[in-house]
C-alpha cells in the first residue's frame, strides 16, 4: 500500500522515493522537516478527528465534516501537495466515502480545495502503478539536478561525491 | 548546532525534569544543554540512572565511556531509528563477495596512504626517503588478492609512516614501535588516545545513517567492536588525530608533563587530555569548502559524507571513491 508521503515525493523526486522507501530517511536532522512535524502538532487544535489511521497504511492530518484537511509549511510543491490529497481522496472513495480536500498554506494565509475528478483518478491510478515499479526497482533512479535539490533532507546523501583528482 | 562534551570530573550526571545537570564532587552544579548536545565523552567517574538514559534516548545522545586509562569501554546508544534491512543486505552482499571486498578495503588504504603521504610530504626535505619507501609499498596493493596480504603491505606502510615522525616532531618524542594495550611511550599514548576518538567521532556519524556498524571489509568483522568504524578511522587517523598529534608536540601545547609514567605503561594525564581533545574539536570543527555540495563542510562532517557514499555503493547508486583530501 502506497502512503501519502510516498505519492507527494513521487511527484518532487523519484529518487527521494525508492530512498525514502528503502528505509533511506534523512528527515529527522532536517530543520525544514522538524518544522513541519511541529506544524502537523499544532494544527487544528479544535477538530477532534485528528490524525486518522486508515486501514494501517496512510494518516490523515485532521477531519472538517465534508473535508479531509492537511497543513503545509508552503505551497513550492503545491503540484505534489495537490497529488497527495487527490490520492488521500481517491483511497477513500473506493472505500465509500466521498471527501473533498483543503491543503492550507498557513504561513501563507492561502487555502487550496481539492475535488477529485474522474481525470484525477486515472492520474492516481497511474501513479501508483509506476510508485510500485520505482519501489521495486534494485537501485536508486540516477541523480538528477533538479532547482530545489539544495533544500532537500537528501542533498548531502545525494550530492556525497568525489571530484576529479 | 549539535556539540560534544567532555567530563572529566567525578560525580554525578542527572535528569531533573528535562534538563541534564552534572553535579561534581563537591555538589557544583552545572547544566548541559540537552538538545545541543550530540555526544558525551566520560572519562571521569559518574553516577547514571535510567531516568538519565531515557532523556539522553530522547535527544538521540550517544554517551561514551572511557575507563581510568583513557582506554574506550562502551557506548551508550539510543534506540536505532534508522533501520534498513535492504542497506544492510546489500552491506553484507558486498562483504561476502571476495572481490567486492576487496574493492573496500583497498579504497580505504588508498586514503589513508595518500593522507599519511600528505602529511609527512610537509616535511619535504626530512621525510623523502620515507615517502620513496611508502610509495612502494603502495604499489603492491593494486595487486594484493587476500584482504590478509592488504593488512601485511598496511602495517608496513604504517610502519615507515610512524618512523618518519622521528625526523617531523620537534621535541623529543622518539617513535621505536607502535605499542597498544599498553602504549609504553608518551607517542603512542598520544597515538592510542587520539584513535580512540577517531574511533567514536566515527561511531557517532554511523549512528546516523542507515549502516550496519559490525559488517566490515578490511577489518574482520567482529564480535568485540564495531569494526565498521575501524575501516572508516583508517582515512580520518592520518587526516585528523595525526595532524592534531603533529601540531601539538610540535608547539609544545603537549609535552612530556602531559603524561603519567606507571611501570611500563605510559599515559596522557587529565590536563594532556584536555588539551588534546581541545585541539581535537577544533580540528574536528574545522571547514573545508566541499567541491560538490558547493557547501563549507566540517572534518566531522566529512565522516558523514563518507557513510552516506558507502550506502551509495552497497544500493548500486554510485561506486565508492574514498574521500582525498584535495585541499
Amino acid at each position: 500500500m502506497v502512503s501519502g508521503v510516498q505519492m507527494q515525493y513521487y511527484k518532487v523526486c523519484k529518487r527521494k522515493l525508492w530512498l525514502f522507501s528503502k528505509g533511506i530517511a534523512m528527515e529527522d536532522e532536517h530543520e525544514r522537516v522538524i518544522e513541519g512535524k511541529i506544524l502537523h502538532e499544532r494544527a487544528y487544535p479544535r477538530l477532534e478527528d485528528r490524525e486518522i489511521l486508515v486501514d494501517d497504511a496512510f494518516k490523515l492530518d485532521a477531519l472538517d465534516g465534508e473535508y479531509i484537511r492537511e497543513v503545509k509549511l508552503s505551497s513550492k510543491m503545491s503540484e505534489a501537495d495537490r497529488f497527495q490529497m487527490l490520492y488521500y481522496l481517491y483511497e477513500l472513495k473506493k472505500r465509500g466515502v466521498q471527501k473533498k480536500g483543503l491543503i492550507s498554506y498557513t504561513k501563507e494565509r492561502k487555502t487550496e480545495e481539492i475535488e477529485l475528478t474522474e481525470k484525477d483518478e486515472v492520474a492516481i491510478e497511474k501513479a501508483i502503478k509506476e510508485i510500485y515499479a520505482i519501489v521495486h526497482s534494485a537501485s536508486p533512479p540516477k541523480l538528477k539536478k533538479l532547482p530545489y535539490c539544495t533544500k532537500c533532507a537528501y542533498y548531502e546523501f545525494c550530492f556525497a561525491l568525489e571530484g576529479d583528482d | 548546532m549539535l556539540r560534544d562534551h567532555y567530563i572529566f570530573s567525578n560525580g554525578r550526571l542527572k535528569r531533573k525534569d528535562n534538563t541534564l545537570y552534572f553535579f561534581d564532587e563537591e555538589e557544583n552544579k552545572k547544566s548541559l544543554p540537552v538538545h545541543q548536545t550530540d555526544n558525551l565523552y566520560v572519562f571521569g567517574e559518574i553516577d547514571l540512572n535510567s531516568s538519565l538514559l531515557n532523556l539522553l534516548s530522547q535527544h538521540d545522545v550517544h554517551l561514551h565511556v572511557f575507563n581510568y586509562y583513557g582506554f574506550y569501554a562502551g557506548t551508550f546508544c539510543p534506540r536505532n531509528k534508522k533501520v534498513s534491512g535492504f542497506t544492510v543486505v546489500q552491506q553484507s552482499a558486498h562483504y561476502l563477495d571476495l572481490e567486492k571486498r576487496l574493492y573496500m578495503a583497498k579504497a580505504f588504504l588508498q586514503s589513508a596512504v595518500h593522507h599519511m603521504l600528505r602529511n609527512i610530504r610537509r616535511y619535504k626535505e626530512k621525510t623523502e626517503q620515507y615517502v620513496q619507501v611508502i610509495e612502494e609499498e603502495a604499489k603492491k596493493m593494486d595487486s594484493a588478492t587476500t584482504v590478509q596480504e592488504l593488512m601485511g603491505i598496511e602495517g608496513r606502510i604504517r610502519q615507515h609512516y610512524y618512523q618518519s615522525f622521528n625526523a617531523i616532531l620537534k621535541q623529543d618524542f622518539i617513535f621505536e614501535k607502535r605499542t597498544k594495550q599498553p602504549p609504553q611511550d608518551p607517542l603512542n599514548a598520544l597515538i592510542s588516545f587520539g584513535n580512540s576518538l577517531c574511533y567514536t567521532a566515527v561511531l557517532s556519524e554511523i549512528y546516523k545513517t542507515q549502516l550496519d556498524p559490525t559488517i566490515s571489509f578490511l577489518h574482520e568483522p567482529s564480535t568485540k567492536r564495531f569494526s565498521l568504524c575501524l575501516d572508516l578511522a583508517e582515512i580520518f587517523k592520518p587526516l585528523i588525530v595525526d595532524v592534531v598529534i603533529i601540531s601539538c608536540i610540535n608547539n609544545r601545547i603537549i609535552t612530556q608533563k602531559h603524561f603519567d609514567f606507571l611501570d611500563g605503561m605510559v599515559l596522557l594525564n587529565e590536563e594532556g587530555k584536555k588539551r588534546f581533545i581541545k585541539e581535537w574539536d577544533e580540528k574536528l570543527s574545522t571547514t573545508v569548502q566541499h567541491r560538490k555540495l558547493k557547501r563549507k563542510v566540517s572534518y566531522r562532517y566529512f565522516i558523514r559524507l563518507e557513510c552516506y557514499k558507502l550506502i551509495k555503493h552497497f544500493i548500486g547508486d554510485e561506486p565508492y571513491k574514498p574521500l582525498k583530501a584535495w585541499w
